[in-house]
């Protein structure tokens, strides 16, 4: 019972992670795509309003999934420390470039140290969740052994490996697009809205398309899991291909209605559904599980305790925050307080 | 901020293991990622109650010059956190990549403080961004108290942080089976034998970086001539925190080096060159150790003892203690960095001691130039010091990463680690660097601005800073 909450509150951890810190990177590819600079500017100004004063918070998370990783199951964070080296570490630079380049950015005023900070920005915003999703699919595909103790490119490197690396930046891509047309609408630039619906349903089909690639890989890579995906996670995963259409039919219908949460939910489902196939293994291919992974009892206690005070403590303070941001109480220094722009179609520059 | 353990090797020490150990690479590593990190982190953890006092001062007595110091600092503090998050998620990622042994073997102990850590991160993390994009919108009373949130949590997170290292250095609160740990006691983990006096040592450190390096940026702008009050103000604000803790650190630090006597001995013996187990030790200030001796230095006879002890006879452990495969490396360097930082810290009371003695006669902070020298000193001053007690803490429990259980060696990863090395060094020397030129450039676009301000024109920021404007919600 402990061992499957503990191995829960991880899950949770990482769900908060994937749709909010994940959001913010595919914020970056959204960035990276957006032209010119004139051409990019808006679209770019969205971006950065909408992100400065949450990306960090919801960084946070990362860290505190690395730590439940390494609390509740010290084996198997040592054997993918060691076997997955090489992603892990060109995940961390991306975090380090992508955090500091937009922290910078902000600051800077000069054209030419501007686009160059977007550039990092955004070209990091791609490499960190593409490493983790390579990480994650080696993990899932079973490819890391337990005792692992040196890097070795097979355990990240597998097809299963590669498709679900171009996953997350899809799937970050597609939650940052949702976000966005809400963030556009709400300040009533509907130019910019018609922009990122444009680009939502694009990313959505873009993901849905991947994880079906990704889930026929994983049939010849992990068959055990791939079964369980279809067979006890199934509702799982029925719900995210619901939630996937339904939000494309109403990106087309301009019912932009509880978008965000649609959206939200399918992803969820994903990480869920990939939780439950997996139960009860912590490293699938391996005789790691969650009832036998290393931590001590009074460890995994401690640490629902800690989920209790992040419920209690962390989960108000992330409301309240959500919250001023919602209501634009939050500027940065320097910018003008948002007013809503023109209320203009936004077109591709020389159209009329 | 995230995590900040295990090994700080200077440079100069490695290069003098680096032909036998193999670990080498990723304590250099380790070392340099965390002595970048932690002066962010000291800034993380107590620049918040630094900006917020001035805040205090600006609202309380209607002060707009506190005001708007308060207001550039949490700008500046921005950027420092925001940088500071990502070179704190580099290293919870190099606790793995670079220590899985230590991992494996301790990670469901050391997790749980790590956990503690992580939800005081998160608030820190969140009350931060309000604090900081509030300034505009959230005015007067209620923006201040949106602060508070972030200097407890601050403190927390370093008493959670610091108990991690001070478990290494004094581990307890488990019981280990076949190299299996079967059982936890997580209070014993959390307030070990070593918290009580490493904890609040850290944080005081914290408190003296950040208000001696926050006000050395005044004393600078003063002694080129800028003796206004917005100068004096930025500069006494940060200043008097520091000042006013330096005192208590002297004496919180003392106890610690009592304290490491008893608990950590062979580290204690080559922080001051005790070769030999006797009495009447002799203390050093300064000196090299070398083949068996001590070349310059002040050598003051039976100090050593007298200050462990209280009497000259009490007898102080030496490294002949322990096999000379368990003694750390170069005690030259422990020796020096030992002396650098209490020297230093020493040296810092005496700009605070003056200032309090000129406050007292005059109401005023001295106008001496050597006055406004010694507060641009302490700034780096304190920021080598605390670098410095941290190369004490790590290179001295050297081989062992926790101590009396598990060397560095068996920490280490086997993957080879010196391409990593090699990109960390070439990205937070950019990182370093650009961090610093964005500070500066902030500071000239503020100089511009007041002297604008001076000569007439209006700064669109004024209106919201004066409380007396009423624009609140």
């Amino acid at each position: 019972m402990i061992p499957a909450l503990v191995g829960s509150v991880l899950l949770a951890v990482l769900t908060l992670y994937v749709t909010f810190g994940g959001a913010d990177f595919g914020a970056g590819f959204w960035n990276l795509v957006a032209g010119g600079d004139t051409r990019g500017e808006r679209p770019r100004r969205l971006i950065e309003d909408s992100i400065t004063p949450v990306w960090e918070s919801n960084h946070v998370w990362l860290v505190f999934a690395l730590v439940l990783f390494w609390t509740a199951y010290p084996d198997a964070f040592a054997a993918v420390a060691s076997a997955d080296a090489v992603p892990l570490w060109l995940a961390a630079i991306g975090v380090v470039l992508r955090g500091a380049a937009f922290a910078f950015s902000k600051e800077t005023h000069r054209l030419s140290l501007r686009r160059a900070l977007g550039a990092i920005f955004a070209l990091s915003s791609l490499m960190t969740p593409f490493f983790m999703g390579c990480v994650v699919g080696g993990i899932a595909s079973g490819a890391v052994s337990a005792n692992a103790t040196r890097s070795h490119s097979a355990s990240w490197t597998g097809a299963t490996s590669i498709f679900c690396g171009f996953l997350f930046v899809g799937a970050c891509a597609y939650l940052a697009a949702v976000y966005l047309v809400h963030e556009a609408t709400r300040r009533q630039d509907s130019g910019l809205q018609i922009y990122f619906i444009h680009r939502a349903q694009l990313a959505g089909i873009a993901t849905g398309a991947l994880s079906l690639v990704t889930l026929g890989e994983l049939r010849g890579a992990n068959g055990q899991l791939f079964d369980r995906l279809i067979g006890r996670a199934l509702p799982l995963v029925v719900l995210a291909g619901a939630c996937g259409l339904i939000v494309l039919a109403k990106l087309t219908n301009r019912g932009l209605r509880g978008l965000r949460f649609v959206a939200w939910l399918g992803v969820t489902a994903v990480v869920w559904g990939w939780g439950v196939a997996q139960y009860p293994t912590v490293l699938p291919g391996t005789n790691l599980i969650l009832s036998n992974a290393g931590a001590p009892t009074a460890t995994l206690d401690t640490l629902l305790v800690l989920a209790v005070l992040v419920l209690v403590v962390v989960t108000p303070a992330f409301s309240f925050l959500f919250w001023l941001q919602g209501r634009q109480l939050l500027s940065s220094e320097e910018s003008e307080p948002t007013t809503p722009l023109p209320n203009r179609p936004f077109h591709r520059e020389g159209s009329p | 901020m995230a995590g900040w353990i295990t090994d700080v090797p200077a440079v100069g020490s490695v290069l003098l293991t680096a032909s036998s150990a193999g670990d080498a690479p990723a304590r250099v590593q380790m070392g340099a990622t965390l002595g970048f990190h932690i002066i962010l982190a000291c800034i993380g953890i107590a620049m918040p109650t630094i900006v917020l006092l001035a805040e205090f001062v600006g609202l309380r007595q209607s002060n707009p010059v506190a005001l708007l110091l308060a207001r550039r600092w949490s700008q500046a503090l921005g950027v420092l956190v925001a940088v500071g998050a990502v070179t704190g998620t580099v290293l919870s990622f190099e606790m793995g990549l670079l220590w899985p042994g230590l991992m494996r073997q301790y990670g469901s102990v050391l997790g749980l403080p790590f956990g503690f850590e992580g939800v005081f991160f998160l608030l820190e993390a969140v009350f931060t961004a309000i604090y900081i994009y509030g300034w505009r919108r959230l005015g007067g009373w209620s923006h201040f108290w949106t602060g508070v949130p972030i200097a407890v949590s601050g403190i927390g997170g370093a008493m959670s942080v610091v108990s991690v290292n001070s478990w290494m250095n004094q581990p307890g609160g488990f019981e280990m089976v076949n190299g299996r740990i079967t059982q936890v006691r997580p209070w014993q983990v959390f307030f070990n034998h070593a918290s009580a006096y490493e904890t609040p040592h850290m944080i005081l450190a914290a408190y003296l970086v950040s208000g001696f390096l926050a006000a050395s940026i005044y004393a600078a702008g003063f002694l080129r001539g800028r003796r206004d009050r917005y100068h004096r103000t930025g500069f006494a604000i940060p200043f008097a925190v520091a000042a006013s803790l330096t005192p208590v650190q002297l004496l919180i630090g003392d106890t610690a080096a009592r304290a490491v006597a008893a608990d950590q001995p062979v580290k204690f013996a080559a922080m001051e060159y005790v070769s030999r187990t006797s009495g009447h030790v002799p203390e050093y200030l300064g000196g090299i150790y070398f083949n068996g001796r001590v070349y310059g230095g002040l050598r003051i006879p039976s100090m050593d003892s007298l200050l462990v002890g209280f009497s000259p006879n009490t007898r102080v452990i030496g490294w002949d203690s322990v096999p000379a495969s368990l003694r750390p490396p170069s005690p030259t360097l422990i020796h020096l960095c030992f002396d650098a930082m209490v020297g230093l810290g020493t040296l810092m009371l005496i700009p605070g001691l003056w200032g309090l003695l000129a406050y007292w006669r005059r109401r005023e902070l001295p106008n001496t130039k050597v006055f406004w020298m010694l507060g641009l000193i302490c700034g780096p001053a304190a920021v080598i010091a605390m670098e410095c007690g941290w190369i004490v803490t790590e290179i001295g429990r050297q081989p062992w990463v926790v101590y009396q259980r598990l060397t560095t060696a068996q920490a280490a990863t086997a993957n080879d680690v010196v391409p990593t090395l090699t990109a960390i060094v070439v990205l937070y020397t950019g990182l370093g660097v650009a961090t610093i030129m964005l500070l500066r450039r902030m500071s000239r676009r503020w100089r511009a601005i007041d002297s604008d301000n001076a000569a007439g024109v209006p700064d669109p920021l004024v209106d919201h800073l004066d409380p007396l404007a009423g624009r609140r919600r």
